[in-house]
């Protein structure tokens, strides 16, 4: 099943994907079909319950070539920071690149969402606790890089700089989330093409490494990294992450102001 | 007199702000430029404290065994947002004027402060986000309530006691903040906005020596100031799936139920 958050017709509502369109879950319009074209996409998340903002962890240099592309050794554990979920924005949103900034890139990463407490899990367990991927697009203004607590939020965690969805796809019809092509293109040309076999630390490794000394909860995100092939990225480009069954995000540059 | 509620707990994005000290600031003057920082700071540098590591006042935190000791760091947080949905009857205790008064126009949209208990793992080195040293679960203890800003009145003027065992290990003062709250405030709202419940830590300060005060199972560690209720949360083992560590008793000497080291399990 792929899920969707939209907002339709006055309200948000759950939806899920129809013979190419959406199917309405709300009561009052339920099994009411949708057009992709007649919504606004959210991200494909209920929200978190009281007292448990939502985790949003992120890898760095989680392919091999990525880290090279970077000038950096492959990491021995998974290198991770966090980022808010104010950060994160629907399929066909917008994301501004700051006025003034040379090198503003994407990075295309398949998004793990928990679906059950994950606590000490080990790596042969480590699938049960996902409830299912989405495609997340994880901006980073390189400009503003700096050494300390790197990356620093300020590049990895701006307002509309976090794409994601425009589905979430059922770990049930993802029997193998290690064995997926993902790409991205820009304005149509593909300039990032890879593939998810080619990661580091693959998804059990990373919810058995995290478990460890952190609770995931149910919505919860584990972003998984990108291969290399980021381009910097202009006002008016459109730029599609893809990874393969699981879906294309759509996302435009927009300009500041 | 409001009736006791829960203890606080944030419902949104919690933001740590390191080096906002000019103690530790001075300290890291030298290495700043060396690698691989290759020069100061020049935003803010901050960090999150995700929703597994909140304890709430009173919780005691359970350390792993692979952890004899966490580093101490006592701050204050502004909590964004209407102060009346962190307070269900805030009349009673603070005058409504104090609430709305206009005090405060540069930090508009803070609801008000809270206490923190923010523990990490020692680490010497600041160049990537220690997430493993930062994020355990209950590492960060969380003031019982939310004290609106305008009845703190001067928050410069504040300091914060931390005790560990009762001895007084260091006084925090927010008159020596690098970047005050007005300025860290605006400096991150420029690039990220703190929505309603995100909480902004000021940042901890470190004693002469550049490390924090440092605790380990069995201490009993309260951060006060004045206006706030204190702070209290203590240090306990962490408990196998096998059961119990060897020895574990009570931390106050009370009953075993009292020792269960659960993150949630709140004291009176």
């Amino acid at each position: 099943m792929k899920r969707a958050r939209i907002a339709w017709a006055g309200a948000v509502h759950d939806a899920v994907e129809a013979d190419g369109q959406l199917e309405l879950l709300t009561p009052a319009f339920k099994g009411r079909r949708v057009g992709f074209d007649d919504v606004v996409w959210l991200p494909p998340l209920a929200p978190m319950p009281a007292h448990r903002p939502r985790t949003v962890l992120a890898l760095g240099l989680n392919y091999a070539d990525h880290a090279k592309e970077l000038a950096f050794n492959a990491p021995e554990e998974p290198l991770a920071f966090l980022k808010g979920e104010a950060s994160l924005t629907g399929h066909r949103g917008y994301t501004v690149r700051p006025a003034g900034v040379d090198f503003m890139h994407y990075e295309c990463e398949l998004a793990v969402v928990i679906g059950r407490e994950a606590r000490r899990v080990s790596k042969a367990d480590a699938l049960d606790h996902v409830a299912g991927y989405t495609v997340a697009n994880d901006y980073a203004i390189r400009d503003y890089l700096e050494n300390w607590y790197r990356p620093n939020l300020k590049v990895k965690n701006r307002d509309t700089c976090t794409p994601i969805g425009p589905w979430l796809v059922d770990a049930a019809d993802v029997p193998d989330p290690m064995n997926l092509a993902l790409r991205t293109t820009v304005n149509g040309v593909v300039t990032q093409q890879s593939h998810t076999r080619d990661m580091i630390f693959d998804v059990p490794t990373l919810i058995e490494y995290f478990s460890a000394f952190m609770t995931l909860y149910p919505g919860d995100l584990i972003l998984t990294g990108t291969p290399d092939g980021v381009v910097d990225c202009r006002p008016g480009d459109v730029i599609v992450t893809e990874i393969e069954g699981i879906g294309a995000l759509v996302n435009t540059i927009s300009a500041q102001g | 007199m409001t009736p006791p509620t829960l203890p606080f707990l944030p419902d949104g994005t919690v933001y740590g702000t390191l080096l906002n000290f000019r103690r530790e600031a001075a300290l890291w003057v030298e290495r700043a430029v060396e690698a691989p920082y290759k020069g100061a700071p020049r935003a803010p540098v901050l960090y999150i404290k995700t929703a597994n590591t909140f304890s709430a006042a009173g919780a005691t935190i359970a350390l792993p065994m692979s952890a004899p000791e966490v580093d101490v760091g006592a701050s204050v947080g502004l909590v964004m947002g209407n102060f009346k949905d962190y307070w269900p009857n805030p009349i009673a205790e603070w005058p409504q004027a104090a609430i709305n008064s206009g005090v405060h126009e540069r930090l508009s949209g803070v609801a008000g402060c809270v206490l923190l208990n923010d523990l990490s793992l020692p680490h010497a080195s600041y160049y990537r986000p220690p997430v493993k040293y930062r994020n355990l679960d209950g590492f960060l203890g969380v003031g019982a309530r939310v004290r609106p800003l305008a009845a703190i009145g001067d928050l410069a003027a504040l300091a914060l006691t931390v005790r560990i065992n009762g001895q007084l290990r260091q006084t925090v003062e927010l008159a020596t903040l690098v970047r005050d709250a007005v300025t860290l405030l605006a400096e991150v709202n420029a690039f990220m906005t703190l929505r309603p419940g995100d909480i902004l830590m000021l940042g901890t300060d470190c004693l002469d020596d550049g490390t924090r005060p440092r605790a380990r199972v069995g201490d009993r560690i309260e951060i006060a100031a004045p206006g706030f209720e204190p702070l209290v949360n203590m240090l306990v083992e962490e408990w196998s799936a096998d059961g119990p560590p060897p020895g574990a008793r009570a931390p106050s000497g009370g009953s075993e139920d009292t020792a269960v080291p659960s993150v949630g399990v709140l004291s009176s």
